[in-house]
């Protein structure tokens, strides 16, 4: 569980912005979904987690966010005081979700969907305004702040959620997944976007995928998870040079690491039936 | 030729379309006129005395010559159906609320609203009529049989809140009174509309009944008593012209709820959505 304050500034002084020890997580018809993991995360670092369907990687994400308990182990997230909103000292402010799906609330305008997090901060509208407008910015959706989710691409209702993640101003940001239902130039151009926010901000990010191409274009550290329990099998450095772009995805480095993590992971698929 | 073919199909879909919607009112409306004609062709042909079945045009008849009766009862069973209503939504989406809240106490009450439900209210008219003033009886019949469906289809709204939605309310630390506001309840919005559609039609059948039973007591005023006391003065056409105005105030409450789900889901929900999206 994370135990804020004496776990802030050891966790502080490593640099580290999450660290997980031991972490387990049986489920309670007794199958062990997850561990022990060992996982460290710098802070300003962009991590992918890279695994089979069902390795965990999912629930490793939660267990981060709190949103699900570990069986065993510790967790230890980092929350930069400055970055929680005025009047809000309570954990799960640094922290952004972007879900496998938008999860957007259909009954409400993308700009009352952004504002969400910020109004459950009891932060009055009149003050949220700019921040929720600044967030629809970054993500190339000011102009579409009134529109109703139902009236968006798929690609757009990402971008909101996104926005809505960023709204809060977190240190870390955790995706699942997210563009795993785009189609593919939809999920270039978010890499792309991704990437430049990434820089920009400075976020801690760790990144829940099962494309190969993804975690090596975006990340600058890729984890590669077993099959289920999930546990790391090996850690790859893509030590490409910043800023990346489309050259970077043409180029014989990028594939050369493709090749590598792809050899990774083949141990996470051997003993599966053919697909 | 095939190509004059291929480019008159999109055109002509139109019409055909647009000839479908204008079938569609037109129809039932003629076998309402068709039904009508022949009814009051049966009646005078075969010389039937209106206290046997009295004639269409005899029962217009009778409703604007009585209209002055009729519409003070057709008032009367409104704002018992109104208040039955009324009663039906609140008690339904608080007690679905509360069940939300306390399992235990959707475990310990659920079975008795179910049980009020199954049990006919006609039954249990009778005895509410002996134990309450006769107009709190009337409502509260309303009430019984409306509430059900408000509760039950509240219940399955409050239960059926996205996982993920949930989890990102959990994320950023919002309390009970904000999930429910800003979460469960816009959730349940599209089955709490359709329970309270279900509720407006029972409300009018729940008046009724209740009114039918105390006119048998020989007490009343709603249209459900005109038609038990018409019955006994064997003014049939007056019974028909009641019945005609039940019919009718049932359907306006089912078009007047119908509308106001409409307007309130339209920009958003699956159901007020047109074919194209």
């Amino acid at each position: 569980m994370t135990e804020a304050g004496f776990s802030d500034v050891e966790l502080g002084a490593a640099g580290l912005a999450v660290s997980l020890r031991d972490v387990t997580k049986t489920y309670d018809n007794g199958v062990m979904a997850l561990g022990p993991l060992d996982l460290r995360v710098r802070k300003g670092e962009f991590v992918s987690l890279l695994g089979p369907s069902g390795c965990g990687k999912s629930t490793a994400l939660r267990i981060i966010a709190g949103l699900a308990a570990p069986s065993t182990g510790r967790v230890q997230v980092l929350h930069d005081a400055a970055a929680t909103l005025p009047g809000q000292n309570r954990p799960g402010q640094g922290i952004g979700f972007v879900f496998q799906e938008p999860t957007l609330m259909p009954w409400t305008s993308v700009r009352e969907n952004v504002r969400l997090p910020l109004k459950l901060a009891n932060m009055p509208a009149s003050q949220s305004d700019t921040q929720v407008l600044e967030a629809l910015t970054r993500v190339g959706l000011a102009d579409f702040a009134d529109s109703y989710p139902r009236e968006l691409s798929g690609g757009m209702k990402m971008r909101v959620s996104l926005a809505r993640a960023l709204v809060t101003d977190p240190d870390i940001l955790l995706m699942d997944e997210p563009f795993a239902a785009l189609d593919e130039i939809t999920r270039f151009r978010l890499n792309n976007d991704l990437l430049a926010l990434w820089r920009n901000l400075k976020k801690t990010v760790i990144f829940v995928t099962h494309s190969v191409f993804e975690s090596v274009y975006l990340s600058q550290r890729v984890i590669v998870m077993t099959q289920r329990p999930g546990r790391i099998g090996a850690e790859i450095m893509i030590d490409a040079a910043e800023p990346r772009g489309e050259d970077f995805r043409t180029s014989a480095a990028y594939s050369e690491y493709c090749r590598n993590v792809s050899a990774a992971l083949a141990p996470s698929y051997a003993g599966q039936a053919a697909l | 030729m095939s190509t004059t073919q291929i480019g008159r199909a999109p055109t002509s879909a139109a019409p055909a379309d647009r000839a479908f919607k204008v079938l569609r009112i037109l129809l039932p409306v003629i076998v309402a006129a068709a039904g009508t004609a022949a009814w009051e062709m049966v009646v005078r042909l075969n010389n039937i005395p209106p206290y046997v079945l009295p004639a269409p045009s005899a029962v217009f008849s009778t409703l604007f010559s009585d209209w002055g009766v009729l519409s003070q009862s057709l008032l009367t069973t409104l704002l018992t159906t109104l208040e039955g209503f009324i009663a039906a939504a609140i008690g339904g989406i608080a007690l679905a609320l509360l069940f939300n809240l306390s399992k235990l106490l959707e475990y310990s009450l659920f079975p008795y609203a179910v049980i009020l439900q199954v049990t006919p209210v006609i039954a249990i008219a009778p005895l509410l009529l002996i134990y309450l003033p006769q107009q709190t009886a009337v409502v509260v019949c309303a009430w019984i049989v409306g509430f059900f469906p408000v509760l039950s289809n509240t219940t399955l709204g409050l239960n059926s809140v996205d996982r993920n939605l949930a989890g990102l309310f959990q994320l950023y630390r919002a309390s009970r009174w904000q999930t429910l506001l800003y979460l469960k309840l816009p959730t349940a919005l599209p089955y709490i509309l359709g329970g309270l559609r279900i509720a407006g039609g029972l409300s009018l059948i729940g008046a009724v009944v209740a009114e039918i039973a105390a006119g048998t007591a020989g007490a009343g005023s709603g249209l459900a008593y005109r038609i038990a006391e018409s019955g006994y003065r064997l003014n049939i056409p007056r019974m028909f012209a009641a019945l005609l105005l039940l019919s009718l105030a049932g359907i306006v409450i089912y078009a007047v709820l119908a509308l106001i789900s409409h307007l309130l889901l339209r920009r958003w929900h699956e159901s007020a959505l047109g074919k194209e999206n």
